[in-house]
């Protein structure tokens, strides 16, 4: 007995060890990290690290680069299709993102009410998300076809127009064409997210602010809105990140004609890089997203997430 | 007779000799002038190869591969992605050095990486001599400072191809051999509501084969021989004011075409006109419901221009090995045995005339002349010109059409978004950026 209560009153200094490192918060914090930070710095850090670095590099496909500074980027700032791409990019998120959550923003009111078959609706607006990209982008790719556009069919059959639509042909059109597939695309996960927002609310709030004789707009601005900017920050962040890289849609739909008015930033550095063989190029293209998407997720938190403005109050 | 591992240590293909295959066309075997390959022990390959676009093409090729398994007991496996997808796949196996040992890549590839490919030369020089040599656009792509480092393996022929009744119903009795009457047969097609279209969108093969048709039979060039931009000249203007004339008689909407859309507009009868591989023939032929337009279907080479003779980009494959391969003479002798006659001949026919020779000896398959709509694809390395003429092959040359300066130039002067002087200006300003 003795012998054993000797033995329980010395553990191994291997079990001690493991019961410092339980109980020590830091060290266990720290192991727990472990994988996700291995994760992290293998498939992140070093992808981007080796992106930047390219992008100082004048590195083909099929040949080592020497670090050349800043001349691809100078090269760049000399280079019309490159701004036309920046252009397009800039007009293509926020047009989309715009579009998608206002229209996201009203699906998801309409779907907080208590309507027949909720249950269905809410799962039917999932499907233009589910749907892959690509399957989605070919879809529109017909839609949208020079000579069998069923928009153009439609319209030409109904005496609203006398000859097809040239959706993806004209610049202007193109760009406008593009954008409505994306929105379409997109508005699910607006919606979605923004409707499990509307239903974290309290309907209390509502009842008082009827009470008080609130408009419906008044409830909307003053309750629905700001409780929701938290959420609504977090979506249109995700959202606005998804569309400023979006490169599926336009490299099935376009390829980022006609005449690159709908070469994206991402696009244009797979062209580049992979196409044209300018590794290095296409990497600095890649890497001057960089700047335009801190820009977005900076506003979002430090813009949308004010806790004045979500209180109602002004700036 | 036993054939063995040795005998089919290729270059010679004894299997050939053996003559146990049948013989096609009127090349025969010659391949005993070629070098020899002992593969290495236990070797076995992996070839990259684009989805096929015939599938009588891939058949034969698999059956040809079988029967290199069967001699020399090397298995070959086969992987296919779509041609678009070849480029990345390839370009990422060569910066890695790790991936297929063969790949069949597309135009300038090889220029790309050229010293992450195997020195062929010994076997290029080998066939040139055996089969009458070597059509010198197609062996462009492969020499690289006089070294081959892949084998040319077939041009992928772009042709017109119009529909003969609405044709003659315009008028002619016969399809315009030159630009000038070419504009006229637009014009008079136009009027019958039966108008032409040709890619004028990011269309890899298409959209740059009809744009640089347009810029090369008028003389216009990207770059001189020295490498020294020349496009915005006298030449491409008159050939991107043409261009604007012919494309008043298009269809609406050409400017977003991309590979696929003139195939869909030409197979619902929208289209009397267009330009595309063999692939749209048979795409009609295949097909009960379009009997009666696929016997309407002719074929002829583009319209000759003022420089005075048929020049063309089409499309061109390469066969190449990556030097990081551990079997590189197993690799060589699957090669040489597939150019050998009798495989080569049998692929030829089984791509139905898809794929054009490049060894001028199979110019004589039977192919080219068992239908009247193939005789214009066996020009195809005859008429074709390399990517960036008049300069050399190489990263700028890939740049620039990658980037699409001839389309978007051409397309910009058709549609007259800019005008033609304007359009010559900015693709000069494009390529200069890239032949720094």
């Amino acid at each position: 007995m003795a012998d054993i209560a000797a033995h329980r009153a010395s553990p191994s200094p291997f079990r001690a060890w493991l019961s410092r490192v339980g109980q020590g918060r830091h060290l266990l914090g720290l192991l727990f990290l472990l994988p996700a930070a291995v994760f992290l710095l293998f498939f992140l850090t070093y992808p981007l690290g080796l992106g930047v670095w390219l992008g100082f590099t004048d590195t083909r496909i099929g040949r080592e680069g020497v670090f050349i500074g800043l001349e691809n980027y100078e090269s760049l700032m000399g280079d019309s299709v490159f701004w036309l791409a920046v252009f397009n990019t800039l007009l293509y998120t926020i047009g989309a993102s715009i579009l998608k959550f206002a229209l996201g923003l009203w699906l998801a009111l309409l779907l907080n009410q208590n309507l027949p078959f909720k249950s269905f609706f809410r799962a039917i607006v999932l499907l233009p998300w589910v749907v892959p990209t690509v399957l989605s982008a070919i879809a529109f790719w017909w839609i949208f076809d020079a000579q069998f556009s069923v928009i153009s069919w439609a319209l030409i059959k109904l005496g609203l127009i006398d000859h097809n639509i040239n959706f993806l042909g004209d610049t202007t059109n193109a760009r406008a064409s593009v954008i409505a597939a994306n929105v379409w695309r997109g508005i699910p996960f607006v919606a979605i997210s923004l409707l499990a927002g509307l239903q974290t609310i309290p309907q209390s709030l509502h009842e008082a602010a009827t009470l008080d004789g609130a408009t419906g707009w008044q409830r909307f601005r003053y309750i629905t809105l700001p409780m929701l900017s938290p959420i609504i920050a977090v979506v249109m962040t995700f959202s606005v990140l998804f569309t400023f890289t979006d490169f599926q849609l336009i490299y099935v739909l376009t390829r980022g004609g006609p005449l690159n008015a709908t070469h994206l930033m991402a696009t244009l550095s797979f062209q580049r890089a992979i196409p044209g063989g300018q590794l290095g190029e296409g990497a600095a293209i890649a890497v001057a997203m960089i700047p335009f998407l801190l820009s977005a997720i900076l506003f979002s938190y430090f813009g949308l997430q004010r806790r004045k403005w979500q209180q109602g109050g002004g700036d | 007779m036993t054939i063995s591992r040795r005998d089919v240590l290729l270059g010679g293909a004894g299997l050939a000799g053996a003559a146990t295959l049948p013989m096609m066309g009127s090349t025969p075997s010659l391949a005993q002038a070629l070098p020899k390959f002992d593969p290495e022990p236990g070797a076995s390959l992996r070839l990259l190869r684009w989805s096929p676009f015939v599938k009588s093409e891939e058949d034969a090729w698999i059956a040809n591969t079988k029967k290199f398994t069967e001699a020399t007991g090397i298995e070959v496996r086969i992987d296919k992605e779509s041609w678009e997808d070849i480029r990345p796949k390839a370009a990422v196996a060569a910066n890695v050095g790790s991936g297929p040992d063969l790949v069949w890549v597309w135009f300038d590839d090889a220029q790309q990486y050229p010293d992450k490919l195997l020195d062929v030369t010994d076997l290029a020089k080998g066939l040139g001599a055996t089969y009458g040599g070597w059509y010198p656009a197609p062996e462009a792509y492969a020499l690289n400072r006089g070294r081959y480092v892949s084998l040319p393996l077939a041009t992928i022929g772009n042709a017109v191809i119009y529909r003969d009744s609405w044709v003659k119903e315009a008028g002619f009795s016969e399809f315009p051999k030159d630009t000038k009457s070419f504009l006229e047969l637009g014009k008079a097609l136009k009027a019958k509501n039966h108008p032409m279209g040709f890619t004028l969108g990011h269309g890899v093969g298409d959209g740059n084969n009809y744009c640089h048709w347009i810029l090369w039979s008028h003389g216009g060039e990207m770059v001189n021989d020295k490498g020294k931009v020349t496009i915005n000249s006298p030449e491409t203007i008159a050939a991107l004011k043409y261009a604007r004339e012919l494309y008043l008689t298009f269809i609406p909407g050409t400017e977003s075409w991309l590979d696929v859309n003139n195939n869909r507009a030409f197979l619902a009868g929208e289209i009397s006109v267009t330009a595309n591989g063999v692939s749209l023939y048979y795409a009609a032929k295949n097909d009960p419901k379009l009997a009666d337009m696929a016997a309407d279907m002719r074929s002829v080479n583009l319209p000759i221009g003022p420089v005075g003779k048929s020049v063309e980009l089409h499309q061109t494959t390469s066969a190449c090995i990556f030097k990081y391969t551990k079997y590189p003479k197993a690799a060589q002798a699957y090669l040489s045995f597939m150019f050998d006659a009798p495989q080569m001949n049998a692929w030829i026919q089984g791509s139905n005339a898809y794929c054009c020779q490049t060894l001028k000896a199979f110019a004589s398959n039977p192919v080219w002349t068992s239908n009247p709509i193939h005789a214009p694809y066996a020009k195809a390395s005859e008429t074709l010109r390399p990517n960036g003429y008049a300069g050399p092959l190489g990263p700028q040359s890939a740049a620039a059409m990658a980037d699409w300066i001839v389309v978007d130039m051409v397309a910009e002067a058709a549609t007259g978004q800019r005008t033609p002087e304007e359009a010559a200006r900015r693709a000069e300003q494009r390529a200069a950026r890239i032949y720094r």
